[in-house]
């Protein structure tokens, strides 16, 4: 603040929490809704003030599930989707920080060529490759599993670059007295790299697991059955079966839940978050 | 690139890049060549016989009134998100900058949507918006509005907008922030003394400075309104009513799994393919030029 006006704060603070207001109130109005029964949720207008069928709620999400996806169960489709992501989030860190120590530290043939090759990836989204990708999935009798929904998404240019500018950073002597020592590239990778890049695998981590969390396309195409939905996709089915069946309470819940992990991934990790998002898109 | 000090030829560094380049080729690579091969190729409905056509798919496309009606309505589309966004992300970071308490607080409070997965942002705005028990519906229908995003297909696409909008103010506003306490405080001072007030600063001193980050985000936004957007679409409108609310994305899947027209959706993902290459390349020279600041 440059000078002293009273009443300029007083008016960012309102505009502030004006904003506040307005990119909460979805959030609120879900969370009022999950705490009424099928009844009260049903009649206009909804209280803006919970009402106290919360927990009952929850437990009924858990135990009998919602609409037509009442036979698989809200807990299983929480579970597919926390493996899917973490799946994704630990296959791009390995991949990625290992290919970024061969490429920075290593002289060998074509480095540039498989350095290109991983770059042209940044161009490629999966919604413009979905369907012959799909196709490759299915050849490899991959649709239906773990592997099938994270590994397609695995490769990501953006970690490689990522852990290349980490390591252009670290200065030489350490390798060199890394070398007088007698360690080998693999020692090295372990015992220096490893430990300095620490905080820059929490800060992707977090940009990571929220991407591999949300997917929502991807997860349709490839699975089928039901035991293998994520609560993203879950979702998406309870809100087709609402049509006719409305149970807008039970869907409510639902979404909250659904969106509870990453948002609380976000909000404990907000450091490394920040840190993330301004370093992976460099 | 190369580390000046680094370790001499061998297997291992092979073996290191293989797990990333055999996962790039088979499904990267390998799909993205596909896709452009499949865009030359008409196939009948069954999948029995193709005919290569040359560019025939990419030429009818392209005199596809519908195709080019849905191109102008992802454009608009995703500069309505883009401009929604960054106006009240850049509002708030504004104030937020100002203000010395709460600032974390208020960021706190403020980055959470980014982790709400599309579909979801799609189903909290879909039940606000509904037009028989939505809050906002009841609402404006309080007002004589009469609220009906099934029927009405301007009403729809509004809808996609909020909430593709919403779920960017999170991103939008930790940039801004960032911009806005790179700027040099000396600056303001200096602009304070010569008795400019906080608004004619905004306007000539602070607004200017953050254009690189402007432009930055202007691009990062299409790109998220172009392709993360799927999920808010299939949730809410299904491209409907009519075709008020297909974009690009919802059309290439719409036309490839539902329609089975291989050779016209491939069409279309290789003109998407060509549009991000062309927005990464925009961004890269970008880049490149903040470095030289």
């Amino acid at each position: 603040m440059v000078e002293n006006r009273p009443f300029a704060t007083f008016i960012s603070h309102a505009i502030l929490l004006l904003g506040l207001l307005v990119v909460a109130f979805p959030v609120w109005i879900t969370f009022v809704a999950a705490s009424y029964d099928a009844v009260r949720v049903v009649q206009v207008p909804l209280p803006l003030w919970p009402g106290d069928q919360f927990f009952k709620n929850l437990e009924t999400v858990f135990n009998v599930g919602v609409g037509n996806a009442r036979e698989q169960s809200v807990g299983l489709m929480l579970m597919n989707s926390f493996i899917m992501a973490i799946m994704i989030t630990t296959g791009k860190i390995i991949i990625s920080m290992l290919s970024a120590f061969a490429i920075v530290y290593f002289r060998f043939p074509f480095r540039m060529g498989f350095f290109w090759m991983i770059f042209i990836t940044l161009m490629l989204p999966v919604e413009v490759r979905i369907l012959p990708t799909f196709s490759v999935v299915a050849d490899l009798g991959m649709l239906d599993t773990y592997w099938g929904l994270s590994i397609p998404l695995i490769a990501s240019a953006t970690a490689t670059f990522m852990f290349r500018q980490v390591f252009l950073t670290i200065p030489d002597e350490l390798l060199e007295a890394a070398r007088i020592d007698g360690a080998g590239p693999m020692r090295f990778f372990f015992d220096i790299l490893l430990p300095l890049s620490r905080t820059n695998i929490a800060a992707l981590f977090v940009i990571l697991f929220i991407y591999g969390w949300n997917q929502y396309l991807w997860p349709l195409l490839v699975t089928t059955d039901k035991n293998m939905y994520t609560i993203v996709m879950g979702i998406k089915q309870m809100l087709e079966a609402a049509e006719e069946a409305p149970e807008w309470h039970l869907i409510m819940m639902t979404t909250l839940l659904a969106m509870l992990p990453p948002v609380i991934v976000v909000v404990v990790m907000q450091k490394f978050f920040v840190k993330g998002l301004t370093e992976t898109e460099k | 690139m190369l580390k000046r000090v680094h370790f001499g030829p061998s297997l291992l560094p092979f073996a290191l890049v293989t797990p990333q380049i055999i996962i790039t080729v088979v499904f990267f690579i390998w799909p993205a060549g596909q896709a452009v091969y499949q865009s030359l190729l008409v196939e009948d409905a069954f999948g029995m016989h193709s005919e290569f056509v040359w560019f025939d798919n990419f030429i009818e496309l392209f005199a596809d009134q519908s195709y080019l009606d849905t191109f102008y309505r992802t454009l608009f589309f995703s500069f309505m998100v883009a401009f929604t966004s960054m106006t009240f992300a850049l509002v708030l970071a504004a104030m937020a900058d100002r203000v010395i308490k709460g600032t974390l607080v208020y960021r706190t409070l403020l980055i959470w949507p980014y982790a709400v997965a599309p579909v979801v942002a799609g189903a909290l705005w879909m039940f606000m918006f509904d037009p028989t028990l939505g809050i906002i519906a009841y609402f404006l229908g309080g007002f004589g509005y009469d609220w009906n995003h099934r029927v009405n297909g301007n009403q729809a696409m509004a809808l996609i907008i909020f909430a593709a909008a919403w779920k960017q103010i999170s991103y939008n506003f930790l940039f801004f922030l960032a911009g806005m306490h790179a700027i040099p405080r000396s600056l303001i001072e200096a602009a304070a003394i010569d008795g400019a007030g906080p608004l004619r600063r905004f306007r000539t001193i602070v607004f200017p400075l953050i254009s690189p980050t402007t432009f930055f985000l202007l691009v990062i936004n299409i790109v998220y309104a172009f392709f993360d957007t799927f999920g808010i679409v299939h949730a809410i409108t299904k491209g409907g009513p009519g075709k008020a609310t297909e974009i690009l994305v919802f059309k290439i899947y719409n036309d490839g799994f539902i329609g089975l027209d291989l050779g016209g959706s491939a069409a279309q993902s290789v003109i998407l393919m060509v549009f991000v290459i062309a927005l990464t390349v925009v961004q890269f020279r970008y880049v490149e030029k903040k470095v030289e600041y």
